[in-house]
């Protein structure tokens, strides 16, 4: 079996979440190519080429490649797909935009988000906000499958020495351009790959309450997220958002702060390895799923922890 | 301008998922269902546009059971224009589901499609860009703002650390994030004019559309349950907890 893998990129850095996928394509098993395309990502090729477990890296350096386009990126990974048994994505915001595209154009169907692999062409993914658990099994000739990155341990970004070749670019769709990014500003860990996330909820009451919570995150080395009633109540930005239709977070450690616990949320987190939830309701769901419940007001508990986390 | 618009019979969000017991899928009968809420917001945002004068129409589009026309008939209490209805009892794929709605775009010429970027029943996030793909039409996805400018559209996206906006030129496929927009509530009169707008049915067969299937569903299972935890008593305890106990901070 032969596997191509887009690698995800930004600021000449491969994105945590490749080496994910890296450790899913691994449990499939067979020969672990990695396409890196970019503009000026020579840097991101060598970086590749040092993961475990990557055979080959394929690199395509062209203006059509510096945004992550969506037409553009299927376009090049359908130029080279032939002879490839799976091709597999990060289950992210970038690879979620090219993975059904890729699928569709070479006719099979997409497998989205997966979370185990059971053998070559059969895997586990959550369905309804992860109440369930689909096993699928694909005949098609080819997989194209997103991964969840949280259900696969990240390889080592060391220790290989794989070859690198050059591809040559597909021409670029002049349908769609890029125009600009407003990424948010954050000196804390990324929330999908950080080993503590701190959530706040409704019950939070405002956006400046989240400095709180800021506080706690900035002591923990945190990533702060936040239950989609917070963000539809625009207390803070929508990529803080954890649950269904959010980020999807599988910390060492989730603290869910003045957070109900809607099964939406639990979707995105309910996969950490210890839970703590406060909330001041002792009926709200969350402590169904919490390693430690507190029952408290967040507005007391909050400073106390902070004053605690120093001692 | 048309705008086509997707719309999907779910388990309403409210209602817990319960596998059933013969791990073929999920118990769907007997319970609520309703419109995907991501639809809702599609059909919100095609109504919008038509108000602002940028779309002459709004047509939805339901893929399904006979029973979907009930979801039809929800977006056009909401203010769509007429509707349509490919009739099946099988749960499609995006793929084939993809197939459909280019199937009607070819029929229709839209120079939009709206589509909610996932459905919450198979969470799959792929029908508005094999869409795109299968058309031609430019994608702009998890999209937040959607404005008309000529014949392009400049589209604020949701993206993981952040917001990017692209340009797409027209017809192209939008697909809807939570942030666009908030849908309206049918009101009482528009709910009884929605009962004589046009819904025309389909066949699934009658389209001559390839609708099989690579992927097979073995078998559904709960997921995992966690084990209970403990009610501590204060912070100190949490803390102590933490550090000793479970060893994370």
């Amino acid at each position: 079996m032969s596997i191509l893998i887009l690698a995800e990129h930004e600021g000449g850095e491969i994105r945590p979440a490749t080496l994910n996928v890296v450790a899913a394509a691994k449990a499939i098993g067979g020969d672990i190519s990695l396409l890196v395309a970019g503009l000026n990502a020579s840097s991101v090729a060598e970086a590749a080429a040092k993961i475990d477990g990557v055979a080959k890296v394929l690199h395509c350096d062209d203006a059509a490649y510096e945004h992550e386009l969506a037409e553009n990126l299927s376009a090049l990974v359908v130029s080279i797909a032939e002879g490839y048994s799976h091709i597999l994505f990060a289950a992210t915001a970038a690879g979620k935009n090219v993975m059904p595209r890729v699928a569709a154009l070479l006719d099979v169907s997409g497998i989205s988000d997966i979370t185990d692999v059971v053998s070559e062409d059969t895997f586990i993914r959550p369905i309804y906000a992860g109440n369930a658990m689909a096993t699928v099994k694909s005949a098609d000739k080819v997989k194209v499958v997103g991964v969840r990155t949280t259900a696969f341990d990240a390889v080592a970004d060391s220790g290989g020495s794989a070859g690198v070749e050059t591809v040559a670019a597909v021409a670029a769709n002049d349908q769609v351009s890029f125009v600009g990014q407003e990424l948010s500003k954050s000196d804390r860990p990324e929330l999908t790959s950080a080993e503590i996330v701190i959530s706040g909820g409704r019950g939070m009451q405002s956006g400046d309450n989240f400095v709180m919570i800021d506080e706690i995150a900035a002591k923990l080395n945190a990533a702060v997220g936040a239950s989609r009633a917070a963000v539809d109540a625009g207390f803070v930005p929508n990529e803080y958002q954890v649950g269904q239709t959010g980020k999807v977070v599988a910390p060492n450690l989730y603290i869910a702060v003045g957070i109900s616990g809607a099964i939406q949320h639990l979707a995105g987190m309910k996969d950490s390895k210890v839970i703590v939830a406060i909330n001041k309701d002792e009926e709200a769901p969350i402590f169904q799923v919490a390693d430690y419940g507190l029952v408290a007001d967040l507005f007391d508990a909050l400073p106390e922890l902070s004053k605690a986390l120093d001692g | 301008m048309k705008i086509l618009v997707g719309v999907k019979r779910v388990l309403d969000y409210n209602v817990k998922a319960r596998v059933k017991a013969d791990k073929s899928g999920i118990e769907l009968a007997n319970v609520k269902m309703s419109m995907n809420p991501f639809d809702e917001i599609a059909v919100e945002e095609a109504l919008r546009l038509k108000e602002a004068g940028h779309a002459e129409e709004v047509v939805v589009l339901s893929i399904g059971q006979t029973q979907s026309q009930e979801t039809i008939r929800t977006g056009l209490a909401m203010g769509a224009d007429r509707g349509i209805l490919i009739e099946t009892d099988d749960l499609l794929e995006p793929l084939a589901i993809a197939k459909l709605f280019k199937h009607v775009v070819e029929k229709e010429s839209p120079g939009m499609v709206v589509l909610g970027k996932q459905a919450i029943d198979d969470d799959s996030n792929q029908t508005a860009q094999m869409l795109s793909a299968l058309t031609g039409m430019s994608q702009a996805t998890f999209a937040s703002k959607v404005e008309v400018d000529g014949d392009h559209l400049n589209v604020t996206r949701e993206v993981d650390a952040g917001l990017e906006t692209i340009r797409v030129k027209s017809p192209a496929v939008i697909s809807t994030d939570l942030r666009l927009n908030e849908p309206r509530y049918a009101k009482l009169p528009n709910i009884m004019k929605a009962k004589k707008k046009p819904l025309e049915v389909i066949a699934v067969a009658d389209t001559g559309v390839d609708v099989s299937s690579g992927l097979s569903v073995v078998e559904v299972n709960e997921p995992p349950e966690r084990e209970a935890g403990v009610i501590v008593g204060n912070v100190a305890e949490l803390v102590d907890k933490l550090r000793n106990e479970a060893k994370v901070i």
